[in-house]
Formats: C-alpha cells, structure tokens, sequence
C-alpha cells in the first residue's frame, strides 16, 4: 500500500456506504436527540421573576451567572461546574472501561455532526459507488453542481451549528432579532463564523483524520480499555479461511501473524494492534477445514467511516461505530449463516469463543471491579453535588472587618469599629434585610447611609453595606483587646436569619 | 530516500535512516499535517511584519500596522474616560448634598473618590484615612473646619494655612513661650488636661490663664472654633497627641499644620468626588446639624 516513500501521506478519500440494522438505527435516534438538545435548548423559556433572563440555560458571562432552569450558579459557586465536568471525566472512563469508545461511536460530536455531513453528501451525490464515480470524474457541469449544492448544504448546516452556540450565552430570541437586523456584537459574529469554520472543515473535509491525527482521546481511551471491555471485534476463528481468494489468503497468513505481532501502528490501514485473546483463536482457526464465514465481500470496510477494515484486529482508528456490525449481519443473513461474525466482544472471551464455549454474559463484563469504582466515584461526586445545592445557604453573607485601622476613638471617648458586610440577594426582586449583633458585651450597631438598621439590595446583585460597631468609654469591649460579636441578617420578606461571627477591637491600654 | 527497504518483520517501508543498527519504520503523516506547519511559519512572518517584533539595538521593529502597547494603553484610559464623561459631568452638576440620592452617582462618586485619596490624600493621612500625629483622622467625629460636604470640599480645594491659595483656611495659634513662663505653661498644661474628663474650663488658677490666653479661639466653655480651626480640648481627640510632653510642646511653640490647595492640582469633579468619599468615612456631618 505504502508504494511511494514520501515521509508525508495525503488523505486517502473514504466513500462510507448507506447501511441499515440495529446500530444504525440506534445512531439515527442519538443523531436525533443530541442535535435536538443543541438547536432546542436555548430556546426553552424559564421564568426567574421581572429581574432575571427568562432563559432556562443561560451562560451569562458578562454577568458572571450560570442559569440552568430553577439552579442559579453565582461565580463564586464555580465549584459545581468542576463537579460537573469531573463527573464527566469519571463517566467517560466509566464508559470507555465498559463499553470501549462508545462515546467516540456514538455521541462525539465530531460523529455526529460527520454522519449528519454524510447523509447530506449521499442526497446530494449519491451511494458510494455513485460518490466514487464523482470523484474520480473530471470537472463538469453536472459535477460542478452536484458539489456546490452539496457544500452550500453543508455551509447552511455549519452557519446554524455555529449559531446555535451564541444563543447560550445571552437571550436567544434578542440575539436572533440582533443577527437578523445586523446589529448584534461582533464577538457573536465572529464566534459564528469561527464555528462555521471548523464545523464545515471538520464534518465535511477533515472527518476521521480529525479523530486519527487531531484528538488526543483515542490514545488516552486505548489506555482506559482491557480485556474485558467490550467492543467491535471481529471473530476471525469462525470467519478465517475468507471465502474469496482462501488459497491466497492461506499463503499469506504467515506474513499476516508476523504483521499483526508488529505493534501499533498510526493510519487506517496499517496493521493492528495484536491481541493476545485473538492470537490464541487464530491458532483454533487453523485447524478448521475449508472456507470460514467471511465470503471477503468487503462490506465491512466500504460501510467504515473510517476506511479500515475491523479483520485487521483492534486499531487506533477504530471508532466503534459498529456500523461494520450492521453491514456484516445484513450478509450473513443474505447468506444464510448466523449473525454476529462482528460483533460486540470482549477480548477475553475469544480463546473460550474459539473453543467452542459460550461467552460470559454482558454483564459479567460490566459489572467489574474497575467499573463499580468508577461508577460509585461519578454517583459519589453526583450526590456530593445535589446536596451541596439544596444546602446552600439561602442568605449569603459575608463580615469583613477593617483592619486599617483597627478602631477609631471618638470625641466623646466611644471606640467604633468599622466592618464591611456583603450580602447577596439571588432573588428575582429587591429585598430588605435587617442586620442586627450579639455580643457578650454591650455594643451598639448602625449602618453607614441608614437611620435604621434595614438595608434594601436590588434583585440579583450583591451589596457591601458599612457597618459601624461602638463601645461606650470605658465599657469592658472599650478597654478589652477583643470582643467577641455575631453579625445577624434576617430577610424581611422570607423571615430568613443568617449570621457570621466576628471580632471587635478595643484600646488595649 | 535512494533504496527503498521493507522492514522484515512489519513489512513496513524504512525510512532509510539508521542509529546503531536500529531502522526507523516509515509511517507517513498526513501531508495536511505539513502544509499546515508550513501556515504556521507563514502567520509567523506576516505577523512580525505587521506588530512589532524585531529587536534593535536600542529598540525594536515598529511593525507596519504601528500598534504598541503603550498606544493601547492611551487608547483604554481615553475610552474610561469617555465612558466616564456623562457621569463627571453629572457630578459636577449635581449640588453636594444631592449627590447620595442618586445611587449611581453616589456609587461613582464614593469609588472614584477612593481612588483620588490613594493618590493623593493617604501620604499625610494613612491609607485607611486614619491619619496620624499632626495629621487629623479622617474617620472620627471631630473636625477641625467643619464636616459637611461643603466643608470638606472647600478644605480639599483650598488647602490649610498654604501659601498658595488666599482661600485657604488660615489661623495661627501663638506661641506661647513668648508669653508665659514655664511654671504657667506647667499649670495650663495640667489644667487643659483635666478637661477631657470633665474639668470646668475658668475653674482655679488653670482657668483663670485660660480665660486670659485660650478662650479667645478655644472658647470660654473650651470646645475650640471652628471659624479659627481651633480645636475642641473638651474632647478625647488629641492632634498631636495630649500627654504631658506633646501638650507642653503645643503651647510653647505652637503647632502650624499645612495642607495644600488640591482645586489647583485636582480637577471639580476630582474634588467634589474625594469629599464624597471622605465625608462617609464614619464622621461626616449633615448641614442642618452645624
């Protein structure tokens, strides 16, 4: 294959043929419900109150606010967006352990948006033999055509991908209006028109060399799977001898043992990675007499989104997008041999397979230490976080004590101290709260700016309200150094008390 | 690349390369991969065209778009300070006292004053505003001209007993070891002590030398004047401090505390700002109480 040698390789086009089956079915309907959640959800209203945005997941950054439905994170709450993505973390190992690269097969938005380009391609150009044709054709009116209504197709989708996102970060309808009207920020245009980039190049020209060359996942998720994982394999002691070519194949399969020990290898059609389950199968495939199940009729490899073929053994450029799955059963059907020539499985059941026994169960495979781990960590953290958010306080505040100076002595002898209390109101309308102290010793409290003891703050922001804290001459908190005290805020409207305590200072003399 | 030799055991193209009898395999990388190392180069070359870059001997390429970091900024503080425009302009307009009822304003006013007292003000009067031995505390209750708003504003404008501007507060205490004998300044300095708790100013010997020589700024009930800028001795507050020593100090040479005129130095809305900011340290006056 590797025929020139050039140091440096171009892409090799990969034209996927439209398969039908279980999987696919299954892509189509996360297809579905991924792109609904992206495109709906900025749409979805929620009504916080007159103060507040009215969008259910709102980013508000210019505002330092996260809004996801009836949850409101303040800056200071960062905490529960890194549980989040810890827990994402956690669950992407949990999944990868289990199940091998689900998420690169299935939800990736590189694969989704890459399986949405090609739908589109196929509208427009046709199935893989009619695409191939295209391709190798010279320029014409009708190629001309077919390739501008497929790039302005995939253009359309880009330019509503990239716009999808800025409607996360500030009122979507407003902003659509702003697009529309062409006054909206130019940091919206230009995140636009930088996602439209990516989007079209990625989805429509770069494709599986973004997952082989680009992503750093592949290499950490190799790392992250075992024997036990489950995943897209092909069971060479039922499929070897091919049918096609046996007496060729047989001849070659020396070279292929030594080609399969070799190690990894980067690109689609290099060798692959060895497994030690399969080498031990490959030693029961030979003593099978004539042809095995594989009839080589290559609709494995011409289904691959990524170009490789799933016979060579596990790969680095294997998504497991099990559409090689589908593909195989639909001719072992046409066939009249049982499914599942490829098909889901572990590593470890292969030598048992070959034998003749039956694999463990599916979760046998799951339910395993590593994998209890993983997920009593992610539910660990998952719980941590929903109870951090039913135990945050309903008021917030906090005591600052002036420290420049310590106290100021007055003309009558009183020694003040000065304190700085910030209080939140998250509410969607102004609220009062009443502050108030107690204290051991005899302390008189006032506010800076206010007769009373009432401090009104406006809806959905934070105030520092000066607090002034006085010791009659020659009272006991006057000529102590310290006096212990505890700040009280009580919320006029819900009845609310929160407090903080804090230190007075006195003359010490 | 002359021979092209396939690794035995890979069946893998070599490159041709060889350390120590170990061959290096030939797994291309995509050429994209190239080009796009190449594009890096290319950005690189434009952009030190366009910014500065180059080093010189004393400085360094300007760039052929002419941005520097020093215009940029020039161009930030000009743009605050048009943002800031409608709201000084506001300042100045407002009348002193109406300044708090706009919470904006206020807001502006009280921060931005801040800022002006770090640079201007704390030097002599502390960070905190706290003052120190000659330098009054800008925190407390006391106030040598006055603590309204327009007291404060026209104490920052014009300064204290400078120079420089004639509308500067000005009074000059004696000094009073012209005039007395150290035994008397012993016996005043006892008597000028006993007030802070309680003391009738013209009681005894004490008084009788106050009345002679102090109540004329002080005052006969001894609580100063603020028209002199005399000091209230009634009070726990002491300028430069009440001890036996300071205050025998005091009255034997007198004390003569400048500050200067900041209207010169400040601008309206600078001022009007500072005094906003000074008069919420905790003492500021309202008019009606004066």
């Amino acid at each position: 294959m590797m025929t020139d040698s050039s140091l440096y390789a171009a892409r090799v086009p990969i034209f996927p043929r439209r398969v039908s089956g279980r999987f696919r079915t299954l892509k189509w309907a996360i297809m579905i419900v991924t792109l609904g959640i992206y495109y709906v959800t900025p749409w979805i209203r929620w009504d916080r109150g007159p103060a507040l945005p009215d969008q259910a997941v709102l980013v508000d950054l210019a505002n330092r606010r996260f809004y996801f439905f009836w949850i409101e994170i303040w800056s200071h709450e960062f905490y529960f967006v890194a549980g989040l993505l810890i827990m994402a973390g956690l669950g992407l190992f949990l999944f990868t352990s289990a199940l091998g690269r689900v998420w690169c097969g299935y939800a990736c938005p590189q694969t989704v948006w890459t399986d949405l380009f090609l739908v589109v391609e196929r509208w427009i150009e046709g199935d893989r033999n009619a695409r191939l044709r295209l391709h190798e054709a010279p320029w014409s009116a009708r190629k001309l055509r077919l390739r501008a209504s497929k790039w302005a197709a995939w253009l359309l989708i880009s330019v509503a991908t990239g716009g999808a996102w800025v409607f996360y970060f500030t009122d979507a309808p407003t902003l659509l209006r702003d697009l529309l009207t062409v006054s909206a920020h130019p940091a919206a245009y230009t995140t636009i028109a930088i996602l439209t980039a990516t989007t079209f190049v990625f989805g429509g020209f770069m494709r599986e060399q973004v997952c082989i060359y680009m992503c750093p996942w592949p290499r950490i998720q190799g790392a992250m799977m075992e024997e036990d994982t489950l995943t897209v394999a092909y069971r060479d002691w039922r499929g070897e001898p091919r049918g096609k070519g046996l007496r060729r194949r047989q001849a070659e399969e020396a070279q292929a043992a030594i080609t399969r020990a070799a190690g990894p290898q980067i690109g689609g059609r290099a060798p692959a990675i060895p497994m030690p389950g399969l080498s031990g199968a490959r030693s029961g495939a030979a003593r099978q007499d004539g042809p095995g199940d594989c009839i080589d009729c290559n609709a494995c490899v011409n289904v691959c989104p990524m170009g490789i073929d799933i016979r060579d053994g596990q790969q680095l450029a294997c998504i497991t997008c099990a559409l090689c799955i589908d593909a195989c059963d639909e001719v072992m059907a046409k066939i009249g041999k049982p499914r599942g020539l490829i098909g889901y499985l572990a590593l470890s059941d292969a030598p048992r397979e070959a034998a003749g026994g039956r694999p463990r169960g599916a979760w046998a495979h799951v339910f395993r230490p590593r994998n209890v781990l993983y997920f009593s960590l992610w539910a660990a953290i998952g719980m941590a976080l929903v109870f951090a958010l039913f135990i945050r306080p309903e008021i917030e505040m906090t005591v600052a004590p002036v420290r420049n100076p310590t106290f100021v002595t007055l003309s009558d002898g009183t020694i003040r101290n000065t304190y700085d209390i910030r209080l939140r109101n998250k509410h969607g309308e102004p609220r009062a709260f009443r502050l108030s102290l107690t204290s051991g010793s005899v302390l008189a409290i006032a506010l800076e700016g206010t007769e009373d003891l009432v401090t009104e703050i406006p809806a959905n922001a934070q105030k520092l309200q000066r607090v002034y804290v006085s010791a009659r001459p020659g009272g006991p908190a006057a000529a102590r150094a310290e006096t212990a005290l505890r700040f009280w805020a009580e919320d006029l409207a819900s009845g609310d008390r929160a407090h903080k305590d804090s230190v007075f200072n006195g003359r010490e003399d | 690349m002359t021979a092209r030799k396939k690794d035995d055991v890979t069946g893998v193209e070599t490159t041709g390369h060889t350390w120590d009898g170990i061959e290096e395999l030939n797994n291309p990388l995509p050429r994209w991969w190239l080009w796009t190392f190449y594009a890096t180069i290319g950005w690189g070359i434009v952009y030190t065209i366009l910014f500065p870059a180059w080093p010189l001997v004393n400085s360094a390429t300007a760039g052929m778009l002419g941005w520097s970091t020093r215009d940029q900024v020039a161009r930030h503080i000009a743009a605050v300070e048009e943002a800031n425009a409608g709201v000084e302009a506001q300042l100045v307009a407002a009348d002193l006292g109406a300044i708090r009822e706009d919470d904006a304003l206020y807001s502006y006013a009280v921060n931005a004053g801040a800022a002006v007292f770090r640079t201007n003000c704390s030097q002599c009067h502390g960070s905190g505003a706290a003052g120190a031995v000659g330098y009054p505390n800008l925190l407390d209750d006391a106030w040598l001209w006055g603590g309204t708003l327009d007291d404060i504003a026209h104490t920052v404008r014009h300064g204290v007993r400078n120079e420089d501007d004639p509308d500067a507060r000005w009074s000059q205490m004696p000094a009073f070891g012209e005039m007395l004998d150290p035994d008397e300044i012993a016996l005043l300095v006892a008597h000028v002590q006993g007030l802070a708790s309680g003391g009738d100013p013209l009681a005894g010997a004490g008084g009788a030398l106050f009345e002679a020589n102090c109540a004329s700024c002080h005052g006969e009930d001894g609580r100063g004047m603020r028209e002199m800028g005399a000091p209230n001795l009634t009070d726990a507050i002491w300028l430069y401090g009440g001890d036996e020593a300071a205050l025998t100090e005091t009255i034997t040479n007198a004390r003569f505390g400048v500050m200067p005129a900041w209207g010169a130095r400040l601008n309206e809305a600078e001022v009007r700002a500072v005094a906003t900011y000074v008069h919420q340290l905790g003492g500021g006056e309202e008019p009606s109480a004066e």
